[in-house]
């Protein structure tokens, strides 16, 4: 039917076993294909998807260190311009919490586990399709980046009790800072970095923790990493990359909005 | 005076149509009663005609029961601005003052309307005392009929909410025990495993029926012994070792002098369950989760610890865990009220993680 299509592809799953399967079923139903070694935790499959550029990556939506959605997140941000196309994905899931069949497989396919065989091997013909009359790049990562926001719209953790207060502490000192004179808060590593016109403090908290307790009309997350209060921006300017660069009032430092929230800023 | 219902959750609920029943209903016995004391005086001589004394009992009645009605719902109002907790009877010590002072009131009113009615003229023997005391007996007898009614009603309505209660708790213990996630990760492990190693699935598909039977056991009687309890842990934590492989390493402690103390079934399970979902599984890792039982001070400590990523570090769990924690609380304070607790706190050691620990009383199994 199909001519043979060569094809990198990457498996992340945690569990050893369901790994094992699904290289096993898609070795036997996709000959060509040539699978990365499994990566066992999202940090690792993020990780080896930017070093090698695989052109199809499964990933498990639950893993540790980033889940499934964090790993496709991390790389439609930081996947590298005027390299290969933008890789297609499979999320695969044991219990669909995401309502992903509601999505179109051109841009982004699903498994439910246990995987069966002819879903497999449907999934298998959908990206051989896609591979081989691949549409231009831009058009694929846009559709893709498209339904990764939906996505992560219906990931977002319910709104928090409104926090109004950072309390930073260094030392023994607990500095205050009321919530609206953060200029923006940045991810760093197992902190994160609370900037203001005046000063910035670091607070052991991950953005995914303070995100939901942040009012979304007021501050906007413009980038995995980043989430800063909108009326201090006073210009976007948009990039070759599709990337935008944010300038701050009263602050030198820029920031970069990802392709993932650029449409964020348009002219009205 | 009614403690029972001092426990806002098991105040009945009484909605206007409820209430307008049985206002409808104190309006039915109290003009039978009426009619009643009216034969009676009739039938003692007290009353020379049947028909005047009737009219006279039944406004004297009525005006009595209109003042220690609005009496009492003023006085329970009160009670419920003051304390909370409604049941619309104020209790006796109030009761007793308003039945007297409004039967007199009543009694005074009823008696100068009846005189009016009758075209009697008025104010001619206002008090007449052995009447005066009758109507104050008949009052008390009527509002203790009251009273007996509504106290039956309220107990029908704890009696009706305790069963929802557990009927609703065993609902969300049957939905935390067979987790969609848990249960078809499991299956889609078991699938492979038939292929890969039959032995191995065999002996993997046990530990499924048996978590399962313990699941559904577990969900029909108040207790089990401790013995049981961890060997359905075991069932559990071996499932889970199939699906995590080396990053899973279970210990259990149980004491043999321990192994038939009596505890709720199933009750550390979603407490395990949060240890791997929100320690261990996020931790590339993994690492250990030791389940031990003790006896300290006469009481029975359980306790579930993790060495994973720690309380702190997980941001999106918060929601999940929640609701297995609500869940071991609530079933403790159904069986064991004040005298059990749980508590989650950071693990001290440097092992790190995360230590869930419940005590409870030593009840045999």
């Amino acid at each position: 039917m199909n001519t043979p299509t060569t094809a990198t592809a990457l498996i992340a799953e945690d569990e050893p076993l369901l790994a094992t399967a699904l290289r096993a079923d898609l070795a036997a139903l996709w000959p060509a294909l040539k699978l990365l070694p499994t990566a066992a935790d999202g940090q690792t499959a993020l990780d080896t998807a930017l070093a090698l550029q695989p052109e199809v990556c499964f990933l498990d939506i639950r893993m540790p260190a980033l889940s499934g959605l964090e790993v496709a997140t991390a790389l439609a941000e930081d996947w590298p311009d005027g390299g290969r196309p933008f890789p297609l994905l499979v999320f695969v899931t044991a219990y669909d919490q995401y309502a992903l069949q509601a999505f179109d497989a051109q841009a982004v396919d699903y498994l439910v586990k246990p995987v069966q065989r002819d879903r497999l091997a449907g999934c298998v013909q959908r990206l051989q399709q896609r591979l081989a009359q691949r549409s231009p790049p831009a058009e694929a990562l846009a559709q893709t980046l498209d339904q990764l926001r939906s996505l992560l719209g219906q990931a977002a953790a319910p709104a928090a009790p409104r926090l109004q207060v950072i309390q930073a502490q260094v030392g023994s000192l607990v500095h205050l800072v009321p919530v609206d004179q953060v200029l923006y808060f940045e991810a760093a590593d197992k902190y994160v970095r609370v900037v203001t016109a005046e000063r910035e403090h670091l607070i052991r908290a991950s953005l995914r923790e303070l995100l939901p307790q942040l009012d979304p009309a007021v501050f906007w997350q413009v980038h995995r990493g980043t989430v800063v209060q909108a009326r201090n921006i006073v210009s976007a300017r948009r990039e070759e990359s599709g990337k935008v660069t944010l300038t701050l009032a009263g602050h030198p430092e820029k920031l970069v909005a990802s392709r993932l929230y650029a449409h964020l800023f348009k002219g009205m | 005076m009614n403690t029972r219902a001092d426990n806002p959750s098991m105040a009945p609920s009484t909605s206007p149509k409820s209430l307008r029943l049985s206002m409808a209903i104190r309006a039915g016995i109290n003009q039978i009663a009426c009619v009643l004391i009216a034969v009676m005086l009739w039938l003692f001589g007290i009353d020379k005609g049947f028909w005047s004394g009737l009219v006279f009992s039944l406004l004297i009645g009525n005006f009595c029961w209109l003042f220690i009605d609005v009496g009492r719902a003023v006085v329970a109002g009160w009670l419920y601005r003051q304390h909370g907790g409604s049941t619309g009877w104020p209790g006796w010590p109030w009761m007793a003052p308003i039945v007297v002072i409004g039967t007199v009131f009543g009694y005074l009113l009823g008696h100068a309307a009846a005189r009016a009615v009758l075209g009697l003229p008025a104010g001619v023997a206002l008090v007449h005392t052995p009447v005066l005391m009758f109507s104050v007996l008949a009052a008390m007898v009527v509002s203790y009929i009251f009273y007996a009614r509504e106290r039956l009603h309220i107990q029908q309505l704890q009696a009706e909410a305790a069963e929802r209660l557990a009927s609703e708790l065993q609902l969300k213990l049957l939905q935390s025990q067979l987790e969609p996630h848990m249960l078809f990760n499991t299956l889609a492990n078991l699938r492979v495993l038939i292929g890969l190693d039959p032995a191995q699935a065999q002996a993997m598909l046990d530990h499924l029926i048996a978590f399962l039977r313990s699941t559904l056991a577990g969900t029909r009687v108040d207790r089990h012994a401790l013995a049981q309890e961890f060997d359905a842990l075991r069932d559990y934590l071996a499932l889970m070792a199939v699906r995590m492989g080396a990053r899973l390493q279970p210990s259990f402690d149980l004491p043999a002098d321990l192994a038939q103390l009596g505890v709720p079934p199933l009750l550390l399970q979603p407490l395990v369950e949060n240890a791997i979902k929100h320690g261990l599984e996020p931790k590339i890792e993994g690492g250990r989760i030791d389940i031990s039982a003790r006896r300290d001070a006469g009481r029975l400590q359980l306790r579930v610890r993790d060495t994973g990523i720690g309380l702190a570090a997980d941001g999106t769990g918060t929601a999940g865990s929640k609701f297995g924690l609500e869940l071991v609380r609530e079933r403790l304070a159904r069986l064991y009220g004040d005298s059990a607790s749980l508590t989650l706190s950071a693990a001290t050691d440097a092992d790190g993680g995360t230590e869930a620990l419940i005590q409870l009383p030593l009840t045999p199994a």
